[in-house]
C-alpha cells in the first residue's frame, strides 16, 4: 500500500505542485526567482562548499538524465567491465563530492553569523532533503550494485511508465531485489526525489530552473526601446500598440 | 555627463542625496551609488581600480574585446563561486549606534554610551573601515600610498607626493558611468542588465537578477552592488524619474560646488565595438570621436531618420557636455584603459597650481610664478595621466595648458597686471582664442542651473507610454504595485 502511495500517487502530486507552482512563481513573483546568493556575506568557505556540491549535483543530475533518455546506450556501455567500473567510480566519486560540498555549507550556514542573519527555514528543508537524497544514493550504490545497469533496465521502465500516466509500482520491487538494505535506499532514493521536485517551487531549488543557458547565445550587449520613436514621430501613429487615424477624425 | 574635479569640494553632498532617496533600505546600506573619494586613495571599494584583484571591464582580444573576468565561458565557469567578486569587507560593514542605551542606561559612575552594531548582524562591532575611510588623505599610509595608480610611477615621484611641503589631493566623485560599452550588461548571464534605448541610461530589471553576480565582477567602476537581502543586484539608475521630467539626477542637483553637467550627446552605435577594440594609445581619441556634432546637418538629418525627437536634438545642440568634452576637449574619460566607454567625463584637477617651495621651505607667492604653468604642477602628470587617458601625459598636458590660459586670461580682465605677449604665449600654447577662453570660463564659474543641465523631458505626460500602454491602465493606479522586497521562501 505505502509503495503506491509512494510510487503511484507521489509522483503525481509532486509534478503537478511542480509545474503549477513554478510556473505561477515564475509569472506573477518574478522578484523572487533569484539563487539567492550569499557569496557575498561570505566568500571562503562557499568556494569549497559550493565547488564540490554544485559540480557533483550538476553531474550526477546528468547522469541520470542520461540513464533516463537512452538506457539502451548505458547499457551497452556497461557491456565491458571496466567501463562499468569507470561509470561507477566516477558517479560514486561525484556523489562524495556533493555530500563533502553539501556538509561544508551546512556547516557554513549554521556557524556563521552573517549567513544566519539572510537563512530561513526553508534554507534547512533544502539541506535535509538533500542531505537524506545524496546519503541514499551513495548507500544504494554500495549495497546495490549496479546501479547503473539496474537503473537503465527497471527504473527507467518504471519513470516511463510513470510519464505515460500508468504507473508500473511492481518494478520498484524488483529493484535490488537481493539486498534489504539496498531495496530500503532505492525507496527512499526515489521517494525523496519526487518530495525535492515537490518543494522546487516553495524553495531556492527555483534557481536551477532559469539556470542562464540561453546566455551562451546570446549577444553581450542588450539594448531596450520602450517605445518606437520612429512610429511615433508620425501622429497617426501616436499610440503605440493601436492603430488610431486621426485622419477620421 | 561631465564633473569638474577643480570646483569639487569634497562635501559628500551627492552621496547624501543619492543614499537618502534610492539606498536607505536593508541589503543596501552599504551601497553608494554615488561615492566621493580623495585621491591618491584606494577609493570604495577598496583598490576598486585593480583589475589584477577584480577581473573587471575588457580586454583586447585581437580585433575585439573579451569582458577580462567574464564572459559565456569565465561567467559560467565561476557561476558556482565567483573568485573575482568584491565581498562585504572590501567594502565595509554597515553599522548603526545604540543611541537608546544614552537614555536608558542606568545611573553609574561612567558615561553612557551607545555602542556600535553591525547592521547586518545587529551585534556590537569593531568598526574596521568605512566608505569614506581615505577622506582627506587620512590614514595616509593604509589609503593614500596603496593607490593603484602608483605602479606607473617611480618611487621617488611617490615619495615626492607625500613630503609635507608638496602634499597635494583632489576629490574624485564617483557614479555609474553609463558606458556605451557597459561591461555589466555583457556579462549578465540572465540577460536582466540593458541599455535604455531613449536616454542610455543602464538599468537592472529586477525581476530578471538571479543574483549570478557577474555585473559586480564585470564593472571595472565597482558601480554595481549585489544586495545581501532581496538577492538582487542594484546600481545608480541616473534618476531616471527625475530625468524623464527634464530635471537632474539628485547628486547634481544637490552639488554644493556646481561642478555636474549633464547634457544629451549623439553618437553612432554602430562604431562602438570598433572603438572599444582599438588600441590603447588611440583610446582617447576614438572614443571621443563617436559622439557627433548636433550642428551638423548630416547628423540631425540621421537623428531624426531614427526617430530621435526634435527635443533632443536641440538639447544635443546646447549641451554643456559637448562643449566640454568636444568643443573644448578639457573633459576626458577616467580610466578609458578598461575600454567600457564611459559616458562620464572628468575635467582633470589643474589646481594647486602654485609651484613648488624653495629650497628653504618657503612658498613662493610672487604672482608671476603663481600660476607659474603646467610642468611645475605639484602632482604629477603622470599620475593624472594614469587616471584619465591610459598613460598618455600629453593628452592631459593639452588640457592644462587650456585650463591654465583661461586663468591667465582671467587675470588679464580683473587684475590687468598681465603683458599682452605673456597672455598671447600662454593663449598660442593652448591653441584656444579669447572667445574661447570666455565662455569656458563662464560655464566654469557663472553657469545657471539651466546651463549646466540641458534636459530633454520623456514628456512626462506621455510617460506610462513608455511603458505600457495607457488604455490598459485607465483607472487604476499608476504601473501596478511592486513587491515588497524579500528573499523569497
Amino acid at each position: 500500500m505505502l509503495d503506491y502511495l509512494l510510487f503511484g500517487a507521489l509522483p503525481y502530486v509532486a509534478l503537478a505542485v511542480f509545474l503549477i507552482g513554478s510556473i505561477y512563481r515564475y509569472m506573477k513573483k518574478g522578484f523572487q526567482v533569484s539563487s539567492l546568493s550569499s557569496q557575498f556575506l561570505e566568500g571562503r568557505q562557499l568556494f569549497f562548499g559550493s565547488q564540490f556540491f554544485h559540480w557533483g549535483i550538476v553531474m550526477l543530475f546528468l547522469g541520470h538524465l542520461i540513464g533516463f533518455l537512452v538506457p539502451s546506450a548505458v547499457m551497452a556501455w556497461n557491456g565491458s567491465p571496466v567501463r562499468l567500473l569507470i561509470l561507477e567510480f566516477s558517479a560514486f566519486g561525484f556523489a562524495i563530492s556533493a555530500l563533502i560540498g553539501l556538509l561544508l555549507l551546512i556547516k557554513r550556514r549554521a556557524t556563521t553569523k552573517r549567513i544566519q542573519m539572510v537563512s530561513n527555514y526553508m534554507d534547512y528543508v533544502v539541506y535535509l532533503v538533500l542531505f537524506v537524497q545524496i546519503v541514499s544514493g551513495i548507500l544504494m550504490a554500495y549495497y546495490g550494485r549496479w546501479g547503473s545497469n539496474w537503473f537503465a533496465s527497471v527504473m527507467t521502465p518504471y519513470l516511463r511508465s510513470v510519464f505515460a500516466f500508468n504507473p508500473n509500482v511492481d518494478l520498484i520491487a524488483q529493484l535490488s531485489t537481493s539486498n534489504a538494505m539496498a531495496l530500503l535506499m532505492v525507496k527512499t532514493h526515489i521517494a525523496s526525489a519526487f518530495l525535492i521536485i515537490g518543494i522546487i517551487p516553495f524553495t531556492r531549488f527555483v534557481h536551477f530552473l532559469v539556470a542562464p543557458i540561453d546566455y551562451i547565445w546570446r549577444k553581450y550587449q542588450l539594448v531596450i526601446w520602450n517605445w518606437n520613436s520612429k512610429e511615433i514621430r508620425t501622429s497617426r501613429n501616436y499610440f503605440p500598440g493601436k492603430s488610431r487615424d486621426f485622419k477620421n477624425n | 555627463m561631465v564633473f569638474h574635479l577643480d570646483k569639487c569640494i569634497g562635501c559628500h553632498t551627492c552621496s547624501v542625496a543619492c543614499k537618502n532617496i534610492w539606498t536607505d533600505r536593508k541589503g543596501a546600506e552599504y551601497m553608494w551609488w554615488n561615492n566621493v573619494e580623495t585621491k591618491p586613495g584606494t577609493g570604495y571599494p577598496t583598490k576598486w581600480e585593480d583589475q589584477e584583484i577584480y577581473q573587471g571591464g575588457w580586454v583586447k582580444n585581437g580585433d575585439t574585446v573579451s569582458l577580462k573576468g567574464a564572459g559565456k565561458l569565465k561567467g559560467l565557469k565561476n557561476i558556482f563561486h565567483n573568485p573575482n567578486m568584491p565581498v562585504l569587507d572590501d567594502y565595509y560593514e554597515p553599522w548603526a549606534y545604540r543611541y537608546q542605551d544614552l537614555f536608558d542606561a542606568p545611573e553609574g559612575d561612567d558615561q553612557p554610551i551607545g555602542r556600535a552594531v553591525s547592521l547586518i548582524t545587529g551585534e556590537p562591532m569593531e568598526i574596521q573601515a568605512g566608505p569614506n575611510w581615505d577622506d582627506d588623505l587620512s590614514g595616509t599610509p593604509d589609503y593614500a600610498r596603496k593607490d593603484v595608480n602608483f605602479k606607473h610611477l617611480s618611487q621617488a615621484e611617490q615619495e615626492a607626493m607625500f613630503q609635507l611641503e608638496k602634499m597635494t589631493f583632489h576629490y574624485l566623485p564617483r557614479i555609474c558611468n553609463h558606458c556605451l560599452n557597459p561591461a555589466c550588461v555583457g556579462s549578465c548571464p540572465s540577460g536582466a542588465l540593458y541599455k535604455r534605448g531613449e536616454d542610455g541610461v543602464v538599468l537592472i530589471n529586477q525581476e530578471r537578477c538571479r543574483a549570478w553576480r557577474m555585473c559586480v565582477t564585470a564593472c571595472p567602476y565597482k558601480k554595481s552592488y549585489y544586495n545581501w537581502n532581496t538577492g538582487k543586484s542594484e546600481k545608480c539608475v541616473l534618476c531616471y524619474p527625475r530625468l524623464e521630467s527634464a530635471q537632474p539626477p539628485a547628486c547634481m542637483h544637490s552639488c554644493v560646488g556646481r561642478i555636474r553637467y549633464l547634457g544629451v550627446m549623439l553618437y553612432d552605435a554602430d562604431q562602438i565595438q570598433a572603438v572599444a577594440s582599438c588600441d590603447e594609445n588611440q583610446l582617447v581619441d576614438r572614443h571621443l570621436d563617436i559622439y557627433l556634432n548636433p550642428n551638423d546637418p548630416a547628423v540631425i538629418k540621421a537623428a531624426k531618420a531614427n526617430g530621435i525627437a526634435d527635443s533632443t536634438i536641440k538639447a544635443a545642440q546646447n549641451s554643456p557636455v559637448y562643449k566640454f568634452v568636444k568643443e573644448w576637449k578639457i573633459a576626458l574619460p577616467l580610466h578609458p584603459e578598461f575600454r567600457t566607454l564611459p559616458n562620464l567625463f572628468y575635467v582633470p584637477p589643474l589646481l594647486p597650481a602654485m609651484a613648488s617651495v624653495s629650497a628653504d621651505g618657503i612658498y613662493d607667492t610672487v604672482s608671476e610664478h603663481l600660476l607659474a604653468g603646467v610642468e611645475k604642477l605639484r602632482v604629477p602628470i603622470r599620475y593624472l595621466s594614469s587616471l584619465f587617458t591610459a598613460g598618455n601625459d600629453q593628452k592631459v598636458i593639452d588640457v592644462f595648458k587650456k585650463l591654465h590660459a583661461v586663468r591667465v586670461s582671467r587675470r588679464d580682465t580683473t587684475v590687468k597686471d598681465v603683458t599682452e605677449s605673456q597672455l598671447n604665449t600662454v593663449m598660442n600654447e593652448a591653441n584656444i582664442d579669447i572667445h574661447t577662453a570666455n565662455a569656458i570660463f563662464r560655464l566654469t564659474s557663472l553657469a545657471t542651473f539651466e546651463e549646466r543641465f540641458v534636459i530633454p523631458a520623456a514628456h512626462r505626460e506621455e510617460a506610462i507610454e513608455m511603458l505600457e500602454n495607457t488604455g490598459d491602465y485607465k483607472g487604476s493606479t499608476g504601473f501596478g504595485f511592486k513587491e515588497k522586497p524579500a528573499r523569497g521562501l
